[in-house]
C-alpha cells in the first residue's frame, strides 16, 4: 500500500512537472539511462546540473552588475552556457527564459535583459525546489520506482 | 573494408566503436558518456580542446570518432574539428545547443561530418558508427581505384589511406597499389602493405605544413633535408620520416605545379613570363616538355635505366593532367594561368578534398573553404588532382620513385606528374642535385639519362608514377642525389599520396589563408626542390611563380610515396641523404 501510494504520488508529481511545461523530453530519456550501473543517474546528474549552472547564475548576476555598459557579449555566452546546461536536463522553462534573455542581449536591451534574467532565476528556483521534493520521494520509494516510469 | 590498409572493424561492429567526447559542460559530458556506453562503444570523455588533442595526438589511431561541442572556452569547436580532420583524418561530429543554420553551415565547411542539437537523443548517437563506417569505404575505394593503375607501391601506410579520405591517404594507397601492381602482382593484393599501415597517421595541419614550409624555406631548398626540418619546426611528435614524407610530396607538388605552370604557359603563354629562365630552366622546357609529356606516354620511359616500365596506368591521367596540368593552381598571385585552370580542377577537387573537411566525408581533406581562389593553384590543384587522379598520383609516385619523371606516366594524379614532367624536362637534372630528394631522385636520375626522353617521361614519371620501383631505385641510385633538398625526402613509404593531398590541401589552406606570404620562399624550395629531386633540380625554380604554393610539404611528401615501393631501399641509399 505505501509503495503503491509512493509510487503514484511520485507518478503524479512527475506528471505536473511535465504537465506544467517544466520538463520536457530529455528528463524522461535520463531516465532512461538509468540502469543497475547506475542507479541514481538521473539525480547525479541533476545534481552535477546544479552545480554548473548555478556557477554560471553568479557569473550573469556578477556580469549584469557591470553596467557601465553592459557586456552582451558576455552576456549572451555565459548565457548560451547556462541554456546548454539547461537542455542537459530537460529544464523547459527555464530553457525558453534562456532564449528570451539572449535575444534582448542581441537587440542590446539592458532592461530586457534584467527583467528576463529575475524571471529566469524564478523558475529556476522553482524547478529546483520541485524536483528536490520529488527525488526525496523517489528515494524513499525505492529506485526501482523511478526508473521504470518512464512516459 | 578489406583492404589491409587499415585495422579492420571488429566483427561486431559498430560495438566497441571508440569515442571521443568533447564538451566542457559537465553535464552533458556525463549524459553522452552514459548513452554512448548505452550503445555499446567505447568513451573517452574530454572537457577541455587541448587535452582532447594531446589524446588524439598520443595514441594515433586509438578513436574512430570524435564528438566535439561547438562551443568550448580553450579552443574554438570549429578549430579543434579542423585540427582533427587534418591531422587525424578522424569523423567529427559537432554539437550544440545552438542550431542556427549558419553555424550548422559552417560546422559542414570545417569538415563536420554531422552536427547534433543538444539536447541528443540516443537514438541519434546510436547511429553514429555509419560515419566511420563511410569514412572506411571511401577509403577503400580509393584504394581500389588505384589498383587499375600500376601503382608504384607507394602506399606503404595502408592505414594511412584507410583513415584519410584526405587526397594524401588516397594518393597513398594508389600509389601503393600501383606500385605493387605494377611490380608485382601480390602487391597489389596487399593494398596497402600491411607493414606500412604501421606508421602512424600523420595529417598535415596548415599549421604544421606552414612550419614545415617556413623550416625548408630556412633552410634552403637545395639544402633541406628532414632532419633539418624536423629539427627547426620543432614539433615533438612529428618524426623525421613524417617530415621525408611529406617533403617529398612537397616537392612533387611543386615538380606538378610547375608542370602546370609550364604548360599553361606554354598554351597561354602566360605562365612563362613567370618562369624566368633562370627559375626554372625546365620550365622553359615546358613546352616541349609537355608535348613529350603526351609523347611520353608512348614512348614512355626512355630512361637509362631502361627497367622503367611505366604502368598501364599513363594514359589516363596523362590525358587528364594536362589537362589537369592546367588545373594545377599555383594560385601564385601572379599566375592567373594557373589559377584558372587548376581552379576548376580545385573546385572539383576542393569539392572533393576541401569539402572533405567540411564535410568530412571522405577523408578531410582540409578544411580549406570550399571557394578555392583560383589562385589556390598549388593546393587546389593536387587536391583535386589527387582526388580524380588519385591514381595518377599513385603513378606519380610510383614513377617518382622509380624513375625520373616518365613524362608518360599517368600524370600523377594531380599535377605532380605534370609538373614532374615539366621540371624533368627542363632541368639538367644533375645527380648529385638531389640525393635526398627521394622520389624525384628516381626519376631525375634517369631524366637525366635521357635529357630528352627523360623530359618526356619524367613528366609521365610524374603522372604515372607507376613506374616501376625497381627502375627508380635504380635511378636513385644513379641519380645521385640531386642535391637540392633532397635529403629529407625518403620515400617514407608513408603515404606519399596522402602527404600529397594533404600537401595539396595545406597548400590551399596557405594559399587561401594568405598563406601567399610563403610563397616566393615556397617557390623557390620547391623548384630547388623539384630540381634537386627530380631532375636536377637545376630549375630556377626560385623564381617560379609556381612556387606560390607549392607545398613543400607536399612536394615533399610526393617523392616520399614514390619510394614507397620496395625501390623505396635502395632509393633510400641512393637518395636519402636524411
Amino acid at each position: 500500500m505505501d509503495r503503491n501510494q509512493s509510487r503514484r504520488q511520485i507518478a503524479a508529481m512527475k506528471q505536473s512537472l511535465f504537465d506544467q511545461g517544466l520538463l520536457d523530453e530529455q528528463f524522461i530519456q535520463l531516465e532512461e539511462l538509468q540502469d543497475d550501473a547506475n542507479p541514481n543517474f538521473v539525480e547525479e546528474i541533476v545534481t552535477l546540473h546544479y552545480r554548473d549552472s548555478s556557477r554560471l547564475i553568479s557569473s550573469i548576476d556578477q556580469a549584469l552588475k557591470e553596467r557601465n555598459p553592459l557586456d552582451f557579449n558576455k552576456l549572451d555566452t555565459l548565457m548560451h552556457q547556462f541554456k546548454g546546461s539547461s537542455s542537459s536536463i530537460g529544464a523547459k522553462k527555464v530553457k525558453a527564459e534562456c532564449n528570451l534573455f539572449r535575444e534582448y542581449c542581441r537587440a542590446g536591451n539592458a532592461e530586457g535583459c534584467m527583467r528576463s534574467f529575475q524571471q529566469l532565476k524564478k523558475e529556476y528556483a522553482a524547478l529546483r525546489k520541485k524536483l528536490e521534493a520529488y527525488f526525496q520521494l523517489a528515494r524513499q520509494a525505492g529506485p526501482q520506482e523511478t526508473a521504470c516510469r518512464s512516459k | 573494408m578489406d583492404n589491409g590498409c587499415f585495422s579492420s572493424p571488429r566483427r561486431d561492429f559498430p560495438a566497441g566503436l571508440r569515442v571521443l567526447v568533447v564538451d566542457d559542460d559537465p553535464t552533458w559530458l556525463k549524459i553522452l558518456e552514459k548513452m554512448l556506453k548505452k550503445c555499446n562503444y567505447e568513451v573517452t570523455t574530454c572537457c577541455l580542446a587541448r587535452h582532447a588533442l594531446n589524446l588524439l595526438r598520443e595514441r594515433k589511431d586509438g578513436y574512430d570518432i570524435v564528438i566535439s561541442d561547438v562551443n568550448m572556452p580553450d579552443m574554438d569547436g570549429f578549430k579543434l574539428l579542423e585540427h582533427v580532420g587534418l591531422e587525424m583524418d578522424l569523423p567529427v561530429i559537432m554539437m550544440s545547443v545552438d542550431g542556427e543554420t549558419s553555424r550548422v553551415m559552417k560546422g559542414v565547411q570545417h569538415g563536420a561530418c554531422d552536427y547534433l542539437l543538444k539536447p541528443i537523443r540516443m537514438k541519434e548517437l546510436r547511429n553514429i558508427w555509419q560515419h566511420v563506417f563511410r569514412k572506411r569505404i571511401h577509403e577503400a575505394k580509393e584504394f581500389e581505384s588505384f589498383e587499375s593503375f600500376e601503382s608504384i607501391h607507394l602506399m606503404r601506410n595502408g592505414s594511412e589511406l584507410s583513415d584519410e579520405g584526405n587526397l594524401f591517404a588516397v594518393e597513398d594507397v594508389t600509389s601503393t597499389k600501383k606500385r605493387k601492381d605494377a611490380d608485382n602482382k601480390h602487391d597489389d593484393k596487399e593494398c596497402m602493405d600491411p607493414s606500412s599501415t604501421k606508421k602512424a597517421r600523420v595529417v598535415w595541419s596548415v599549421d604544421l605544413h606552414q612550419k614545415f614550409v617556413k623550416a625548408v624555406n630556412q633552410i634552403g631548398f637545395d639544402k633541406v633535408g628532414p632532419k633539418k626540418i624536423l629539427d627547426l619546426m620543432n614539433v615533438p611528435w612529428l618524426t623525421r620520416e613524417n617530415v621525408a614524407s611529406h617533403l617529398q610530396k612537397y616537392r612533387l607538388y611543386l615538380i606538378r605545379i610547375q608542370k602546370e605552370n609550364d604548360r599553361r604557359s606554354s598554351s597561354s603563354g602566360m605562365k612563362h613570363s613567370d618562369f624566368p629562365s633562370k627559375d626554372l630552366g625546365s620550365f622553359g622546357f615546358q613546352n616541349p616538355v609537355n608535348k613529350q609529356q603526351n609523347d611520353v606516354s608512348t614512348d614512355s620511359y626512355n630512361y637509362s635505366d631502361g627497367s622503367l616500365h611505366l604502368p598501364t596506368v599513363e594514359n589516363k591521367n596523362h590525358e587528364g593532367d594536362k589537362g589537369t596540368v592546367s588545373q594545377f593552381p599555383i594560385a601564385k598571385k601572379g599566375r592567373p594561368l594557373t589559377g584558372n585552370v587548376a581552379d576548376s580542377n580545385i573546385r572539383e577537387s576542393s569539392r572533393v578534398g576541401l569539402n572533405q573537411p567540411f564535410a568530412q566525408s571522405e577523408g578531410n581533406h582540409a578544411v580549406f573553404d570550399c571557394s578555392l581562389p583560383t589562385q589556390y593553384s598549388w593546393t587546389e590543384v593536387p587536391h583535386m588532382q589527387l582526388k580524380e587522379e588519385h591514381k595518377s598520383l599513385v603513378q606519380l609516385e610510383d614513377s617518382f620513385n622509380q624513375m625520373p619523371l616518365h613524362g608518360k606516366q599517368h600524370h600523377i594524379q594531380v599535377d605532380q606528374s605534370q609538373s614532374v614532367a615539366s621540371i624533368s624536362s627542363a632541368p639538367s637534372i644533375t645527380e648529385e642535385e638531389v640525393p635526398a630528394c627521394i622520389e624525384a631522385k628516381p626519376l631525375f636520375s634517369d631524366f637525366k639519362n635521357d635529357q630528352s626522353s627523360s623530359v618526356n617521361s619524367i613528366g609521365n614519371a610524374v603522372d604515372t608514377f607507376s613506374i616501376q620501383p625497381g627502375s627508380l631505385a635504380m635511378n636513385a641510385q644513379s641519380l645521385e642525389p640531386i642535391s637540392t633538398t633532397n635529403s629529407g625526402l625518403k620515400a617514407h613509404g608513408y603515404n606519399n599520396l596522402s602527404c600529397i593531398s594533404d600537401v595539396e590541401i595545406y597548400q590551399r589552406n596557405l594559399l587561401l589563408g594568405g598563406g601567399a606570404a610563403s610563397a616566393p620562399l615556397d617557390e623557390d624550395l620547391h623548384f630547388q626542390w623539384l630540381q634537386g629531386e627530380c631532375y636536377n633540380m637545376n630549375f630556377g625554380l626560385q623564381n617560379i611563380g609556381m612556387s606560390e604554393y607549392y607545398d613543400p610539404g607536399l612536394i615533399a611528401e610526393a617523392p616520399s610515396h614514390l619510394y614507397d615501393s620496395a625501390d623505396y631501399s635502395v632509393i633510400d641509399q641512393g637518395l636519402f641523404i636524411a
